[in-house]
C-alpha cells in the first residue's frame, strides 16, 4: 500500500433543494470548508479540477469561473465529466498529476445546481445520459434503466420489495442525522403501503421501483484536497491516503449489456482494480459508501465488491450488517437516497464521508471500532461510468 | 426518409444508419453486420469497432428470443406523457444478439415475465413515426 497521494481537506456544502445562489456561491461553500480543514491558502494550491454534468449549467465552461471566484487564478484549472461519478473522476484526475510530478497540491471541486432546470427537464436530460439515438425515442429515464436492472435482479435472486424499502429505511436512519442531507426525515414501512393512498414512498415511477426507491434531486457541492506525501506531512496532522484507483466503462444501449440479473459490471470491474492496486481483499474495508441512487443499485454494489457473493446481497440488508454497528457499514451518512444527489458533487461527498470516518470525526454517525479503511463507489450514468477509490490511514 | 422519423419522438436527425428507418417501413427490423470480420450489431453500426471497417451490410433481426427484463414507467420524460403507462424490455436472441424496445400495449403489464418467449416487429405511429415493438411470441 503505497502512500503517495493523499486528501489533505474535505468539504461540502448542505445539499438542498432550490439552492438560493449561483453556481460560483454554490461552490465556495464546499471549497471554503475544505480549505480551512486543510489549513492552506489560495497560494498553496497549484491547479484545480472542476467537476459536473454540464447539461444542468447555464454557465458554458464553468472551470474558469469557478477558478476565478475561488481565488485560484493563475493557476491551471479544467473540467471533467463522467455524469453522475464526475468528482470521482475528478479525484482520479488529480491524484494523476500528482503521481506524474506535474503538482503539488490539487483542488478537486464537484458541484450541480440541478434546480436550474425544471424537474420535468431534468428527468429528460437524465434520460439523455443514456442513449440518445436508439432508446431514448422510446421515452427512456433514469428510474425505468434502473428499473430494468431491479426486475431481472429480483427474478433471479429471490429479492423482495421489503428487501429494497429496508434499504430506504437504512438510508433514512442516517439522512436524519445527517445535518448537510436533503432528506431528513425518517423512513417507515407503513411510508412504503400501497394500500394506503397518503403513502408517500409506495407509488410506482418505474416498476418494479417506487417513489422511494430513488433517491432525490438536490443542489450541492463537495471539495477534496488533494497533495503529494512531502506537502501532506507539512500541512496535515490527519492525512488519509489514496491507496487504490479503479475505473471502468460499459456499453450505453443496454441492448449490448450483458446478464442483468447480475448487476452493473463497472461496479465489479472497478472494484478489482481499486483491491488490487490497494493490496487488500473486500474484507479489509471497514466503512463504504455506494451509490444508491436507487435502492437496487445498493444491493448490486454489494456484491459487485464483494461484500456479499453474487445474488445474496439481499442478506446483508436483511441482517443489518450494513447499519452503523454491522460487519460491513455502507452509507451510514444516508447515502443518496436521503443525503441528495447534486450530481457533479455526490463522489466528493461520498469521499468527505470516508474521510471523516477515518480521522473519527463523523459525529453522531461514526462508525464504531475506529476504522482505518474505507472504500467509495461512484457510477456514472446507468452503469456507463464506475469508480471506486480506496482509502486508509 | 430522415432518422428524425425514429420512435415516439427522435432526438438524432442524421446518421449513417438512416437507411434502419427505410426498412422498417418495408416491415423489416435490421442489424449490420461487418463485411470485413462478420461482428454484428444491433442496434446498427455503420462502422465496425471491432476491425475499424467501415464495409458494412445489413441483415435481418432473428425473431425469436425470450424477455430478458423490463420496466412499466408510470412517469415519462417530457414529450412522451400521453403514453403512459407503457413497459419497455430487452430481449435476448443468444449469440450476444440483443434488443431494447416498449413491449406492446396489448400485452397488460400483468401478463409481462421475465423469460417468456416474445418476438418483435415493426410499428408505425398514427402521426407516421415508425418505430419496433416487442410482441408475444
Amino acid at each position: 500500500m503505497a502512500k503517495e497521494v493523499a486528501v489533505i481537506g474535505v468539504g461540502q456544502s448542505s445539499f438542498v433543494r432550490g439552492y438560493e445562489g449561483s453556481i460560483r456561491e454554490l461552490a465556495f461553500e464546499a471549497f471554503r470548508e475544505a480549505m480551512q480543514d486543510a489549513g492552506i491558502t489560495a497560494k498553496d494550491v497549484d491547479a484545480s479540477v472542476f467537476c459536473s454534468a454540464p447539461e444542468y449549467d447555464k454557465q458554458r465552461s464553468p472551470a474558469g469561473v469557478l477558478a476565478e471566484y475561488l481565488g485560484l487564478i493563475p493557476q491551471p484549472t479544467f473540467y471533467i465529466e463522467t455524469v453522475c461519478s464526475s468528482s470521482s473522476s475528478g479525484v482520479k484526475v488529480g491524484y494523476s498529476m500528482i503521481k506524474a510530478g506535474l503538482h503539488d497540491v490539487v483542488v478537486v471541486l464537484g458541484f450541480q445546481k440541478m434546480s436550474e432546470i425544471t424537474s420535468a427537464e431534468s428527468q429528460e436530460r437524465m434520460g439523455r445520459g443514456a442513449d440518445i439515438q436508439w432508446e431514448a425515442p422510446f421515452g427512456t429515464m433514469m428510474p425505468a434503466y434502473y428499473a430494468l436492472y431491479a426486475q431481472a435482479y429480483m427474478a433471479k435472486n429471490g429479492l423482495t420489495h421489503d428487501d429494497l424499502m429496508n434499504v430506504r429505511i437504512k438510508s433514512g436512519t442516517y439522512g436524519q442525522i445527517n445535518e448537510r442531507a436533503v432528506y431528513r426525515k425518517g423512513v417507515k414501512a407503513s411510508d412504503f403501503d400501497s394500500s394506503n393512498p397518503d403513502a408517500r414512498m409506495a407509488g410506482a415511477v418505474a416498476w418494479p421501483l417506487r417513489v422511494g426507491d430513488a433517491c432525490a434531486n438536490a443542489d450541492g457541492s463537495s471539495c477534496i484536497i488533494l497533495a503529494n506525501a512531502e506537502k501532506a506531512k507539512a500541512f496535515s496532522k490527519k492525512p488519509v491516503w489514496i491507496l487504490g484507483i479503479g475505473a471502468a466503462s460499459e456499453a450505453v444501449n443496454m441492448a449490448a449489456r450483458p446478464d442483468f440479473s447480475k448487476g452493473l459490471s463497472v461496479g465489479y470491474n472497478a472494484a478489482e482494480q481499486a483491491y488490487k492496486m490497494a493490496g487488500i481483499t473486500a474484507k479489509d474495508v471497514k466503512v463504504a459508501e455506494v451509490h444508491d441512487c436507487f435502492t437496487i443499485a445498493e444491493i448490486m454494489a454489494y456484491e459487485g465488491l464483494g461484500f456479499a457473493p453474487m445474488g445474496e446481497g439481499k442478506q446483508l440488508i436483511r441482517e443489518k450488517a450494513t447499519y452503523k454497528e454491522g460487519r460491513i457499514p455502507v452509507n451510514v451518512d444516508g447515502g443518496l437516497l436521503s443525503k441528495g444527489h447534486p450530481i457533479g458533487a455526490t463522489g466528493g461527498s461520498q469521499m468527505r464521508t470516508i474521510v471523516l470516518q477515518l480521522r473519527g470525526e463523523a459525529g453522531p454517525m461514526q462508525v464504531p471500532g475506529e476504522p482505518d479503511i474505507g472504500l467509495v463507489h461512484n457510477v456514472g450514468g446507468v452503469g456507463l461510468y464506475g469508480n471506486v477509490t480506496i482509502f486508509g490511514r | 426518409m430522415g432518422f428524425d422519423k425514429f420512435g415516439r419522438k427522435s432526438f438524432t436527425g442524421m446518421t449513417k444508419t438512416a437507411k434502419f428507418v427505410d426498412f422498417l417501413n418495408e416491415g423489416k427490423i435490421e442489424g449490420t453486420v461487418c463485411k470485413q470480420c462478420g461482428a454484428k450489431y444491433f442496434p446498427p453500426r455503420s462502422d465496425c469497432a471491432a476491425c475499424l471497417s467501415k464495409d458494412m451490410d445489413w441483415f435481418d433481426m432473428p425473431k425469436k428470443g425470450t424477455l430478458e427484463t423490463f420496466t412499466t414507467a408510470y412517469y415519462a420524460p417530457f414529450g412522451f406523457e400521453k403514453d403512459c403507462p407503457y413497459t419497455m424490455g430487452v430481449v435476448d436472441f443468444g449469440n450476444n444478439l440483443k434488443l431494447f424496445a416498449r413491449v406492446a400495449g396489448d400485452l397488460k403489464p400483468e401478463d409481462v415475465k421475465v423469460g417468456m418467449d416474445v418476438s418483435i416487429k415493426p410499428l408505425t405511429y398514427e402521426d407516421g413515426q415508425v418505430s419496433f415493438e416487442i410482441i408475444r411470441a
